[in-house]
């Protein structure tokens, strides 16, 4: 390991040769041989509406375009529409696989431009909220990604809903917390909106134990499986430095040997009380990224059950609950933060002049960073291979549009 | 009553009525175990994946296979504009035709199949391997991309697994010194199966052929030229209504056809313990397509170039030896010079 700018890189990093993204398709030998290829947004594997533009020899891709915006909502403009009492349902829609980050991004910065500590109590169960919203995410990850190895009609589809299965078992926890299963509203400036109910915890550590033991059935079905390990194993491999510079995080960063993890690096919420292991893998493959978020999931479950044992007590928010929309009034100034979301750093960026409304709002996003890279990785790989490339990267469409 | 009977007997004499007669029941029947297949499939992965598969329709469902029926009955018959119309058309019944006819040959019952040829064999999988011509042109008609590269998918992989196909096949023809199908049954007899008997070539010769026959009706793990994950549908992408519908059919009855064929050339056909018949031959095949509908529910899919590397690699060079050693056993054990 060495450590480059703070971060810490594997000692020997091989830089791997780039394709050039910006390829023109005349310049492209043998030009005869070649085909465009519109791939989404309406296709089976394309994880939403994201549209790939991928220039084919024969199956080889030799250069790939992604178009995004296909799901613009111009959430971005909506917040700076709302004031601070309304906006958290709105980022609830980002990222629809793990909502929860996205709320606890906004609320936090919303939260260090008021300077308000949320109360010991919210700061755990808000931890306690995004490792269950992590393994659910990976779940649903895991599902999709085997779907597109073993298609909508094979062994892809078990293991998808086997996913959806455990994926099921936090949402009935999270549903007995909130109300809801998707969109949940959970979080409030200042803390948590809702208390946990009696016996929560026990049903919460139930699940977790069904869901530790069905780990080891996804990964019999997947390590021990030729065919999947083929399918994976040197595929789409990313290189540190370009993950560096192309800004992706989670697993796809750590997947490329670059320890970096803001739970641990820039604690925040609860974190700081438990110490939070950070799976690593160099390899950088598809494979290298299935391992890191398999580890993950474990390692999410050991931190709640670490926080489960010592919730504090007291009130859960340290603002008095509003009368009215504008009963937060944000002060002038501007603030970043970012958090670990399941696919990296997802940051919010908050400019204040002090009226009702905030100025500017901005999104940083983890899956658009992740779509950055397709010009590169997809290069050489045939479509099978592509499809399986997209589908490691873990992008979410409604956070890469906003 | 006698007089019926007296029909029968007068029309069981004469071949080619026999023939027919023989063939129209054969082809009824599986086609109707292929609709029933679909049913299975669709509760026995049901199963597989914590849901009850179809429930409505009839006892356990078993009705939706004719809801689904007169559903894509009902449907529009869509053709593309930019498609090859008279091309487009023509493919579906092909398909059909194609895995129907190798039905000629396969005998279900110890008194023969519709036409008990004397290269039963080499038939049933010659007309089999025209499949690729119909999926081709079923992609390339459609004048789209994705069943383009389907297509191109399908003819790599078909050309290539015929060879392990044929020639894991040829083992048992070397082993019963015959291409008939019911000599191959009869050489069989006395629980001599070629799947157990001689030990060694015949079980390993079965493997390749269920392999490669995965590969060539394009179930998963080798269905690669349909892949709807990457491919959207593959060969027939722009196919809707009945025109899927036969290509749906096309792959089960496909599939049984294959599975009664390997309970044929290695295990034994019709025999089995009580009194043989069909039932036992029946029984075979269908617990070799539940097998197939089972791997189908269980694996991901190979990439296309591994899949080649796979054939060519292994399993081509294994069915060769397969047939050398069929062939010594049959000089040196077998007793004929």
């Amino acid at each position: 390991m060495v450590e480059v700018a703070g971060l810490r890189l594997p000692a020997a990093i091989t830089r791997r040769p780039r394709p050039n993204p910006y390829l023109r398709v005349e310049d492209y030998e043998p030009e005869a041989d070649a085909m465009a290829l519109n791939m989404g947004p309406q296709h089976p594997s394309t994880h939403g509406v994201l549209r790939l533009k991928l220039y084919l020899d024969g199956e080889i891709c030799f250069k790939a375009v992604p178009y995004v915006g296909y799901l613009h909502r111009g959430v971005e403009k909506l917040l700076e529409s709302r004031t601070a009492v309304q906006s958290v349902p709105y980022v609830d829609k980002n990222d629809y696989v793990s909502p929860l980050t996205g709320e606890l991004a906004l609320v936090m910065a919303y939260e260090a431009l008021l300077d308000v500590e949320p109360p010991p109590r919210a700061q755990v169960l808000r931890t306690i909220l995004m490792e269950l919203q992590r393994i659910a995410s990976h779940h649903l990850w895991l599902g999709t990604f085997c779907l597109d190895m073993g298609g909508a009609l094979g062994g892809g589809s078990s293991i998808f809903l086997y996913n959806f299965r455990e994926r099921e078992l936090i949402l009935d926890v999270l549903e007995e917390l909130t109300g809801q299963r998707m969109h949940y509203n959970a979080l409030a400036v200042g803390g948590n909106r809702h208390d946990v109910p009696p016996g929560w915890d026990v049903r919460v550590r139930a699940v977790l134990d069904r869901i530790e033991a069905r780990l080891v059935e996804y990964e019999a079905m997947t390590l021990e499986n030729h065919v999947f390990l083929s399918r994976t194993v040197g595929v789409g491999v990313l290189d540190p430095l370009l993950a560096l510079e192309a800004g992706v995080g989670g697993a796809n960063l750590r997947g490329s040997g670059v320890d970096h993890d803001l739970r641990r690096d820039a604690p925040y919420a609860a974190y700081g009380q438990v110490d939070v292991r950070i799976p690593v893998e160099t390899a950088g493959d598809c494979y290298a990224r299935y391992l890191v978020r398999m580890a993950e999931m474990r390692e999410a479950i050991r931190i709640v059950r670490l926080l489960l044992d010592g919730i504090p007590e007291g009130p859960i928010g340290a603002l008095k609950p509003p009368r009215n929309v504008n009963a937060i009034k944000l002060p002038p100034g501007e603030v970043y933060v970012g958090i670990e979301s399941p696919r990296g750093e997802l940051g919010t960026y908050v400019i204040s002049d002090g009226s009702p409304t905030p100025v500017r709002v901005k999104i940083r996003p983890p899956s658009l960073h992740a779509v950055s890279l397709l010009p590169y990785l997809c290069v050489g790989a045939t479509v099978s291979d592509i499809v399986i490339i997209l589908g490691s990267l873990d992008p979410i469409l409604g956070e890469v549009d906003r | 009553m006698s007089r019926i009977l007296d029909l029968l007997g007068t029309i069981w004499e004469i071949g080619w009525l026999r023939g027919l007669v023989v063939g129209f029941v054969t082809l009824g029947t599986v086609m109707l175990i292929a609709a029933f297949t679909i049913w299975f499939e669709r509760k026995w992965t049901g199963r597989m994946q914590n849901r009850p598969g179809p429930t409505e329709r009839g006892y356990a469902g078993w009705l939706q296979i004719f809801a689904d029926f007169f559903k894509l009955l009902q449907k529009e018959d869509l053709t593309p504009t930019a498609a090859d119309r008279r091309l487009f058309g023509i493919v579906p019944p092909i398909v059909v035709f194609i895995v129907l006819s190798s039905l000629a040959v396969v005998p279900y019952v110890p008194q023969g199949p519709a036409a008990d040829a004397s290269v039963g064999v080499l038939f049933a999988l010659a007309i089999s391997s025209l499949m690729v011509f119909p999926v081709w042109t079923a992609g390339w008609s459609s004048n789209n991309k994705w069943a383009l590269l389907g297509a191109m998918r399908a003819v790599a992989q078909s050309i290539s697994y015929e060879i392990p196909l044929v020639l894991s096949a040829l083992v048992p023809v070397v082993l019963a010194g015959s291409f008939r199908l019911t000599e191959i049954v009869e050489a069989q007899a006395g629980w001599r199966w070629f799947a157990f008997w001689p030990p060694g070539p015949g079980l390993v010769a079965f493997v390749l052929f269920y392999l490669a026959t995965l590969a060539e009706a394009n179930r998963i793990p080798f269905d690669i030229p349909e892949a709807e994950s990457e491919l959207v549908a593959g060969a027939t992408t722009e196919y809707g209504g009945m025109k899927f519908g036969m290509f749906y059919l096309g792959e089960y009855v496909h599939t049984f056809v294959a599975s009664s064929l390997a309970s044929l050339l290695f295990f034994g056909g019709w025999e089995g313990p009580g009194p043989d018949g069909l039932h036992w031959m029946l029984a075979k095949a269908l617990i070799l397509t539940g097998s197939v509908v089972h791997v189908r529910w269980t694996l991901v899919r190979y990439r296309s170039d591994q899949l080649l590397r796979l054939c060519w690699y292994y399993f081509v060079p294994a069915a060769l030896v397969l047939v050398f050693a069929a062939g010594l056993w049959r000089i040196f054990v077998g007793g004929v010079a």
